[in-house]
């Protein structure tokens, strides 16, 4: 396929999709698939054949929408209508009332429960006002696993635009001037990265997408992938184009069987469109792409573990330098990035670095999704721009605490990151402000507790994971994180005094210094961010242990 | 021929050759850096820490034994963070299993034990996890004994890269983490084991030794397979 017929084809599935009065998108997110949808699905494509109504409504199953406790969700396009909680049994009178008749159904609108007077017009909705989608934009909207959906809606025309308009050089320009950061954690800038890519020569190179998302509670990389996953494909082509590799590898979590099957699939299909496989759109540009399953082990994510991982190695990491850009897949350099990073990708081609670099803050532009999740009214998935304060993310999007209980504090980046006390809510998110409040930014994990939470538990509860996902190779982590552990769970049951946790805080620091890989090195963030923030709560554990040993 | 290159190493200028370890150089030049994991002549893992040094320009410690020295790079090997660090980094060896050298046939022959004095280890500071180990002696000759491994990989490496048997590999995560022989067998059932007993030699503690071995009276002899590396010409 050439790029003039992507377009005539692109206008043509756009113009089909006009002859539908409607469009009834079935949420068939991981959430919604838990609650149901699957019933919903085949119930209302049921129910428009049964009353006629195939040639004016569509129906499809669609990713996910963000909301995913209000589970099975459906909505109706143009108008942007969201339901909730729906059952096979509920759908004949919605489509009465709401498509035939008209009439929305009130007490079946998205958050009926939480608002006065639920928005017909869900965009209008605070959960959705606040957030900005350039990476969910299709989610929730497109069949995932249609190729023609993901072209109705512009897919494949950064691709088209890179291969015979533009130039690798170019495309890595925009990426920089868009100030694009890694979404994987770290915020490594991407289009530096695929710079030192592009410049290393060799005969072969490599792109790897990381898809392991191992953060407890964290599901923004799933999502996208279930939801959207030929969005991830062209940004991974377009890498491939942009630093002269041939060969690319998604490594996903075998957990994930929904995602590996969509974005199998989607290899498929673009393969059959010649957007991958031997003379891309009719260029001289080849690049296919393989799937690796991931057997679950956090380390995994790992770049470097990754990698050996793909190579058929126990999964773990060693030592950087040299970064994998020099030398990674067999040697050979290659580039990694995350799910999301991929994501950004062709919005950056197709509006240009600059315009996407409007959207943020100066220093950390662009999107960022969240899992939020924990002790907030809604949770779900969100994508809110760079530079949201917590407060607007905890109150507005998620409408605050249930059950009357105040906040106590918010913790990003999972494992690997911290808890943010009240004081701090009104800072921007991005990678500097949460690094100086001791916590990292992370894939994109936001658990909210209230002020029932004890602190020293919640660090004990992260350490736990790390002692459990540390994968044994280097001494400060296999041994550091398990005597952490072990002393936490001393002091969290009254048994511990003042030298404990002397020892315990610089036994942190050893362990963060020492560690061969980030798993150890940020294992005792969450550790040192409460003590830091909440230092009352282990205070009261040793006064509680000095009263038990009068 | 690598690109002569002028590096620092605590305060003292040296001139040296692009593509070596930090490790190699310090060698060179008799500044003595504390190693555990590495072995002369085996794929450096950078797994003990032990050697960790600060490089002016990086926010982060790096290993002498993976990490290549670089022009103008300003290296500080003995700092008083990184002895506190390494002295910390020993007592967690000594935390994980049992070490108690009085009992051990390595006593006096061990590498940990030496590791110790050098890094000034007075006392273990953190309780001892006390874990349960097996000791293997199905094996004709040899046994491992897992209570004594401090997991430096030695003998994964000198079986693979040098016997070439790969009888050793590793299993489990974390502390749980266990050197295994073939598929997790007892090492007497091992097909691969060529019964060579290189890994003995380059085991810095009491974890592997020939059967009759004595008390405070183990024979190994590392310089052996060095010698052997070099003369084969491996890597
Ligand atoms: C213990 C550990 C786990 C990680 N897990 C992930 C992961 O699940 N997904 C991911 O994209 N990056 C993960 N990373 C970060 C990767 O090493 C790497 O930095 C990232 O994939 C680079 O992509 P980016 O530049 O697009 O962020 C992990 C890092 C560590 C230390
Ligand atoms: S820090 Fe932990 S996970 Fe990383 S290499 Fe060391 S033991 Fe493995
Ligand atoms: S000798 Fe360098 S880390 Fe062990």
């Amino acid at each position: 396929m050439n790029t003039n017929e992507l377009k005539e084809l692109s206008e043509k599935i756009v113009e089909e999709g006009k002859a539908f009065k409607k469009k009834v998108c079935v949420c068939c997110g991981a959430g919604c698939l838990s609650s149901g949808s699957e019933a919903v699905l085949e119930s209302m494509k049921q129910t428009i054949k049964d009353k006629g109504l195939e040639s004016t409504v569509q129906v499809i199953p669609s990713g996910c929408m963000g909301p995913c406790n209000q589970g099975p969700l459906v909505k109706i396009l143009p108008e942007e209508t969201i339901y909730e909680k729906l059952d096979g049994d509920a759908v004949e009178a919605l489509v009465d009332d709401h498509i035939v008749k008209d009439t929305p159904q009130e007490d079946k609108l998205l958050f009926s429960e939480y608002r006065d007077k639920p928005f017909v017009d869900s965009r209008e909705d605070p959960f959705f006002k606040r957030q900005k989608r350039i990476v969910l934009e299709n989610c929730g909207r497109i069949n995932p696993e249609s190729i023609e959906d993901y072209i109705g809606v512009n897919g494949y025309q950064a691709l088209a635009y890179a291969l015979h308009r533009s130039s690798p050089e170019h495309i890595i320009g925009e990426i920089k001037l868009s100030r694009l950061r890694g979404r994987g954690g770290a915020g490594y800038p991407t289009g530096f990265k695929w710079e030192t890519v592009y410049r290393h020569v060799a005969d072969q190179k490599y792109v790897v997408c990381n898809a392991d998302e191992g953060d407890p509670g964290a599901f923004m990389d799933r999502s996208i992938l279930e939801g959207d996953p030929h969005r991830v494909l062209e940004g991974m082509i377009l890498a491939g184009y942009a630093i002269g590799a041939t060969q690319g590898y998604a490594y996903i979590r075998g957990e994930y069987p929904a995602a590996i099957k969509r974005f199998e699939e989607a290899l498929k299909q673009a393969r059959k469109k010649g957007f991958l496989g031997r003379s891309i759109m009719g260029s001289d540009f080849s690049f296919d792409v393989e799937i690796r399953i991931g057997a679950g082990a956090f380390v995994c994510g790992e770049e470097t573990a990754l990698l050996a991982s793909i190579e058929g190695k126990r999964g773990t990491p060693r030592p950087r330098p040299p970064y994998p850009a020099e030398s990674g897949l067999w040697g050979k350099p290659t580039l990694i990035n995350n799910v999301e990073t991929f994501a950004n990708i062709a919005p950056i081609v197709i509006s240009g670095g600059t315009a996407f670099g409007e959207v943020g803050t100066p220093k950390s532009a662009g999107t960022k999704v969240f899992a939020l999740a924990g002790k907030v009214q809604i949770s779900g998935l969100i994508e809110v721009p760079m530079g949201t304060n917590l407060r607007d993310i905890i109150f507005e999007i998620g409408g605050g605490i249930p059950g009357g209980h105040k906040f106590k504090a918010a913790q990003t980046g999972g494992p690997s990151g911290g808890c943010i006390p009240e004081q701090h809510l009104d800072h921007p998110v991005d990678y500097e402000s949460l690094q100086e409040l001791g916590s990292i930014m992370g894939s994109g994990g936001l658990i909210v507790m209230d002020e029932t939470s004890d602190m020293v538990d919640v660090a004990r509860y992260f350490m736990e994971f790390c002692v459990d996902e540390s994968c044994g190779k280097c001494i400060p982590c296999r041994v550091g994180t398990k005597q952490m552990f072990d002393l936490l769970t001393k002091i969290y049951e009254g048994r511990a005094t003042d030298i404990d946790l002397a020892t315990l805080e610089q036994l942190a620091h050893v362990v963060k210094d020492t560690s061969l890989c980030g798993l150890g090195m940020s294992a005792p963030n969450p550790l040192l961010s409460t003590l830091r923030f909440f230092k009352e709560d282990y205070i009261q554990h040793l006064k509680d242990s000095a009263l038990a040993n009068v | 021929m690598p690109d002569k290159i002028t590096i620092s190493i605590n305060g003292t200028e040296i001139k040296t050759e692009e593509g070596k370890s930090i490790l190699s150089v310090c060698k060179e030049n008799d500044i003595h850096i504390p190693v555990m994991c590495h072995f002369p002549g085996l794929t450096d893992v950078g797994a003990c820490r032990l050697c960790l040094c600060e490089v002016k320009g990086y926010n982060k410690l790096l290993p002498a034994c993976t990490t290549l020295v670089a022009e103008n790079m300003e290296i500080q090997t003995h700092t008083e963070k990184l002895k506190e660090y390494r002295r910390v980094i020993v007592e967690m060896f000594f935390s994980e299993r049992n070490h108690m050298c009085s009992i051990c046939v390595a006593n006096t022959n061990c590498e940990l034990q030496d590791m110790a004095t050098e890094v000034g280890m007075q006392h273990v500071r953190f309780p001892f996890l006390n874990q349960e180990c097996a000791v293997d002696a199905s094996h004709p000759k040899y046994v491992i004994d897992h209570n004594r491994c401090i997991m430096c990989t030695r003998c994964v490496r000198v079986c693979s890269e040098v016997e070439g048997a790969h009888n050793w590999d590793v299993k489990n995560r974390g502390y749980n983490a266990r050197v295994i022989s073939d598929f997790d067998q007892p090492w007497g059932e091992s097909e691969t084991c060529t019964s060579c007993g290189k890994c003995l030699n380059v085991c810095p503690t009491g974890a592997l030794w020939a059967k009759g071995s004595v008390q405070g009276k183990l024979d190994k002899f590392p310089e052996k397979i060095t010698d052997l590396i070099e003369k084969r010409g491996i890597h």
